[in-house]
């Protein structure tokens, strides 16, 4: 189970993540809230940023970085471009039909009964941590271990994502032709 | 590891490295105007000190007394965010950068580093990519079409070349092995500098820092005759100096980076007999002296080719980014992994 330790007895790993968890959860809300699109994408960077910190709490550098290259360098500035140069008009209430309402209700009650479920039944860790004294966070033994034992599904990924990248530019192809 | 001494150590060289930037950063104004001068036949700015050396400060004298002025617009916390993001990026880059090896000051090591992590480059291309938004909130937070286009013609420009970049960069590291900067500079000492071995790694690194950086023939963002001032249109007083200083920042910072990955940082020919001969700090304050003058001349370097060569149309820029650089630095890391694994090809191939 996890435990809250009263705030005087915190170590300061516990506090600075207290405080991050604080931020990422503001801002993942007010990504939804917040009626201009522009400032919902700005929050979502924030939101990004506090995960990086999530990561550089578990010691985890390189994926920080990674996650914030990937997430707030590239794909967060090409959504701000996008909406941007859509010049959305924020006062615009977008008019939902009330089945679509009924839907979503019914969908994110189903997601918080399995994540509730989840929560419940999970346990902790059995048995000790293993130390194979190797520095995980090194990204040359991250580099090792991912094309050595991880090789298959590494490839994998990165054939999946060279079929997506091929996908959306015959898509943008495909547009221009119709016109 | 962590005591009282070695906080203090560290926060003395951060300060250091802030305040040179800052001064960098400052005379670049100045040398800017002294080079543009020299190039066209011109004096140049004389008036204010000898050579005029202080019109800096009266520059900024001048820009924190104009007035302050907000634009109509709905956002104007953003539109201050906008600049402080644009300088806050620029100086951060600065913490992983080697700036000398180490001196031995009151029986300890000092390391002239902010900070060395194993994941230097990586870290200053997150913080490259972060200074995007600078530009773009900015931009977008004036609420002027003209700011906004400049806004967007100067991150799709910093979006595209960084991809370049950091395929350039991987040939690189096929090579060194590390992303720390630290070893990187370690490994070209005396004369095993990086760019003679990945020429066209760094060629294709310097044009894609000339448009990180949005210096001409690159700064379509700002080009005056199409979008008036580019995304700082709007702005005035410090917050205009903002922008423009953290542009001169990042030309000192990609100026630094590129000495330390490519011009063998602070090392030169002889630092080891210099460390024998004539102790440790005497060769590494000359090793941080060799730096400056390393990232001096690349600083003199980015205004002479902004005198000299004009300025790209847009269409052509994205051609050089996407269709040049990016396939012709493919082809280098494709024959950098060739040469590193000859002896294995040789030995499949069976001579």
């Amino acid at each position: 189970m996890i435990h809250i330790p009263d705030f005087a007895h915190a170590t300061t790993v516990q506090v600075i993540f207290c405080f991050l968890a604080f931020i990422t959860v503001i801002t993942a809300f007010l990504t939804i809230f917040s009626r201009n699109p522009i400032h919902s994408a700005i929050y979502l960077v924030i939101c990004f940023f506090s995960i990086a910190g999530h990561y550089l709490l578990l010691n985890a550098q390189f994926l920080a970085i990674v996650h914030i290259i990937v997430y707030s360098g590239a794909i967060m500035i090409l959504f701000l471009f996008t909406i941007m140069l859509m010049n959305l008009n924020e006062q615009r209430e977008v008019h939902r039909p009330r089945i679509t309402r009924l839907g979503a209700i019914v969908s994110f009650c189903l997601i918080c009964v399995v994540l509730i479920a989840i929560f419940i039944n999970s346990k902790p860790i059995v048995g000790e941590y293993d130390s194979t004294g190797e520095d995980f966070q090194s990204i040359q033994v991250l580099g090792k271990i991912l094309l050595n034992e991880y090789m298959v599904p590494f490839e994998f990924a990165s054939i999946l994502l060279l079929v997506a990248m091929i996908g959306s530019v015959l898509l943008s192809k495909k547009e221009k032709l119709n016109k | 590891m962590v005591d009282g001494t070695f906080i203090i150590e560290k926060s003395v060289v951060i300060i250091v490295v802030f305040a040179i930037t800052m001064i960098m950063a400052m005379y670049s104004t100045w040398a800017e105007r002294k080079v543009a001068a020299y190039l066209q036949d011109r004096v140049g700015p004389n008036r204010a000190g000898w050579g005029g050396l202080l019109q800096p400060l009266a520059d900024g004298m001048k820009l924190f007394s104009k007035e302050e002025f907000f634009p109509n617009t709905p956002n104007k916390f953003l539109f201050v965010v906008g600049p402080a993001i644009a300088m806050s990026t620029a100086l951060m880059t600065s913490a992983v950068i080697p700036w000398g090896d180490k001196l031995h000051i009151f029986g300890r090591d000092v390391y002239l580093q902010a900070t060395d992590i194993n994941i230097g480059i990586l870290y200053i291309f997150g913080v490259l990519s972060v200074g995007v938004y600078g530009i773009m909130i900015g931009g977008w937070a004036s609420n002027n079409k003209f700011s906004l286009m400049g806004a967007i013609r100067a991150a799709s420009q910093m979006v595209s070349y960084e991809v370049a970049m950091g395929l350039s960069i991987i040939a690189l590291l096929m090579m060194t092995g590390t992303l720390s900067l630290k070893v990187i500079s370690e490994q070209q000492s005396e004369w095993h500098w990086n760019v003679l071995y990945q020429p066209l790694s760094f060629l294709i690194f310097l044009i894609c820092s000339f448009a990180e950086t949005n210096r001409t023939p690159f700064d379509l963002a700002e080009c005056e005759n199409e979008l008036i001032g580019g995304y700082h249109t709007e702005y005035s007083s410090m917050k205009m100096g903002f922008y423009l200083f953290a542009e001169y920042a990042s030309m000192f910072i990609s100026a630094t980076i590129i000495s330390v990955l490519f011009f063998g940082g602070y090392n030169y020919p002889g630092m080891s007999w210099m460390v024998e001969n004539a102790g440790v700090n005497p060769a590494n304050l000359l090793g941080i002296a060799v730096l400056f003058v390393k990232i001096c001349f690349f600083i003199f370097f980015y205004m002479w080719v902004r005198w000299t060569i004009p300025r790209f149309r847009y269409d052509q820029l994205m051609n050089l980014g996407w269709k040049i650089l990016i396939p012709l630095s493919i082809i280098n890391i494709m024959i950098t992994g060739i040469v590193i694994l000859r002896h294995d090809i040789a030995v499949y191939l069976g001579f």
